[in-house]
């Protein structure tokens, strides 16, 4: 970096006063942080092993053998984890908004719909998803619905929709509280009526300020869908669990949570990256 | 009979006693200002006109007839009467031509494309043409300022109404604003505006509104009001500003 200032034209120029001292204080942080994560590091690979139990460990969980054996089986398995989650989403979606939007209904003959919404958010946010999944995935097709309508894809699925639009309409309401009233006075004051105000003026704002925060509840969804598992759907978690018995090896589970990881990472850096991008935005 | 007409009209805020009967007349193509330190009701007075604020008490009328009765459909009015904010509020998410469109869309259900040629020819008097595909962060605070006034003229009011609309805009973009009102004005539009220009005010103004704590204190024709104001707190009031 101290190189720098001599490539540009203006090359003779010496640093100033204040650039040498950044210029300093840059190379010593990177210094001590370049040593301390070596320090850590080295820490773990040196100590982990010395533990009594290490060999035992890495033979049953992290077994190169197995990993390869397993993990494309693995992989074909977290395409229903996909597939559940590619047609939750939008569904999830959906339903938060009617919810947000009953919650926000402000006409006495529709108090109704605004109870149902306060209800409707504080049951499904109040109830671990694993109990709904067993109550919803167990329960409706216990009432001997005939074939296709009994399937656990179906009912475990409504259980992820139903408790996850709980949390996306509190967010969708969030950002419909965040745009400014001046807005509202401004459509009202063209005439445009409550209704209109809120589909062309309200929403298409509050929907946009909230996709980060959205999309973190997303990333959640995407790791609830492996509680599935509990009601008969092979997925990913069920499918490690069978190699598991097989293989007497633990093994897929780590394969499973890379797997997982290869999803998420990339998908909370980038939103983070979104609520970067905002925050600079309105700053 | 006057276009708009005021009768002891009040109104509050919890305990905030903002306009405390207030008696008012505009007559048709008029401009009336209303002027006064912050806080003195002028905002609000602009809001209870167009029903965004309801009124406690006393009436208004526009061409004679009630609007403030409690339980009126206000978007009616609202229709009759623009108003346009100090903070422009135009939609950001819309470009300048959307915004201008979005009313006369929804409440007259005009299609874009029959609404067109009119919001161009607006766009095109008030110098916008080459800005209507812009959004409102791509435009000055002056050019949103005028995308507002367009916005509301384009529901074809009989009365506008200003919020102190330069008071938010860098000294050197007030005059393009000005001279939309100027313009406004020669073309016979009813005006009513709340305005720290007191030199606007004076070359303009068909009567001047003095406004302290709720109340108008002293009202007349500009020359009379600027050169010989009867009041004492008028007079300290303009020597402060002027």
């Amino acid at each position: 970096m101290a190189e720098l200032p001599k490539t540009h034209a203006a090359a003779a120029r010496p640093l100033t006063r204040r650039q040498a001292y950044e210029a300093q204080v840059r190379r010593r942080s990177v210094t001590i942080a370049g040593l301390s994560t070596a320090a850590v590091i080295l820490f773990l690979v040196v100590l982990i092993p010395q533990a009594p139990g290490w060999a035992a460990v890495k033979k049953s969980f992290f077994n190169p053998d197995i990993f390869a054996k397993t993990f494309p089986g693995l992989l074909e398995a977290f395409l229903l984890d996909m597939a559940i989650f590619a047609w939750s989403a939008p569904l999830i979606f959906i339903l938060g908004l009617v919810i947000a939007l009953c919650r926000d209904a402000r006409s006495p003959a529709l108090y109704p719909v605004r109870l149902f919404g306060i209800l409707y958010t504080d049951i499904f946010r109040g109830i671990p998803v694993i109990l709904v999944i067993y109550l919803v995935g167990f329960g409706v097709p216990g009432l001997g619905l005939p074939r296709p309508y009994n399937s656990p894809f179906i009912w475990g699925t409504v259980a992820l929709v139903l408790t996850y639009a709980a949390y996306v309409a509190e967010v969708f309401r969030s950002g419909i509280e965040s745009i400014h009233q001046s807005q509202r006075s401004a459509s009202s004051s063209l005439g445009l009526s409550h209704a209109d105000t809120m589909r062309y003026v309200i929403l298409p704002q509050a929907v946009r300020r909230v996709v980060p925060a959205n999309m973190n509840l997303f990333i959640a969804l995407q790791k609830d869908v492996a509680l599935l598992s509990f009601i008969g759907p092979v997925e990913i978690f069920r499918q490690a669990g069978v190699y598991k018995s097989l293989l007497a090896n633990f093994t897929p589970y780590v394969g499973a949570a890379l797997i997982f990881l290869a999803i998420t990472i990339p998908a909370t850096r980038y939103a983070d990256y979104l609520l970067q991008k905002q925050s600079r935005a309105r700053s | 009979m006057a276009k708009l007409e005021l009768q002891g009209v009040t109104k509050s805020f919890g305990d905030n006693i903002v306009c405390k009967g207030i008696d008012m007349t505009v007559g048709a193509g008029e401009m009336v200002c209303l002027i006064g330190a912050s806080g003195s009701g002028k905002s609000t007075l602009l809001r209870c006109m167009n029903l965004l604020d309801p009124v406690d008490d006393g009436v208004i009328l526009l061409d004679g007839v009630d609007i403030s009765v409690p339980g009126l459909d206000p978007q009616p009015v609202r229709q009759r009467i623009g108003i346009v904010f100090q903070s422009f509020n135009l939609f950001p998410h819309m470009n300048a031509a959307e915004n201008v469109m979005l009313a006369p869309r929804r409440v007259h259900g005009t299609a874009r494309d029959a609404l067109l040629p009119d919001v161009t020819a607006l766009f095109d008097r008030f110098g916008l043409v080459d800005r209507m595909d812009h959004y409102p962060d791509q435009l000055s605070g002056g050019q949103q300022q005028r995308v507002a006034i367009v916005r509301a003229l384009a529901m074809k009011p009989e009365i506008m109404l200003f919020d102190e609309i330069t008071s938010a805009l860098d000294p050197e973009l007030v005059g393009e604003v000005l001279d939309v009102l100027r313009q406004l004005r020669a073309e016979g539009m009813t005006m009513v505006l709340a305005t720290h220009e007191m030199g606007f005010a004076r070359e303009l103004a068909d009567k001047v509104c003095f406004l302290d704590k709720g109340r108008i204190l002293e009202e007349g024709p500009p020359d009379q009001f600027f050169t010989n104001p009867k009041e004492e707190r008028t007079r300290a009031f303009l020597a402060r500003v002027l």
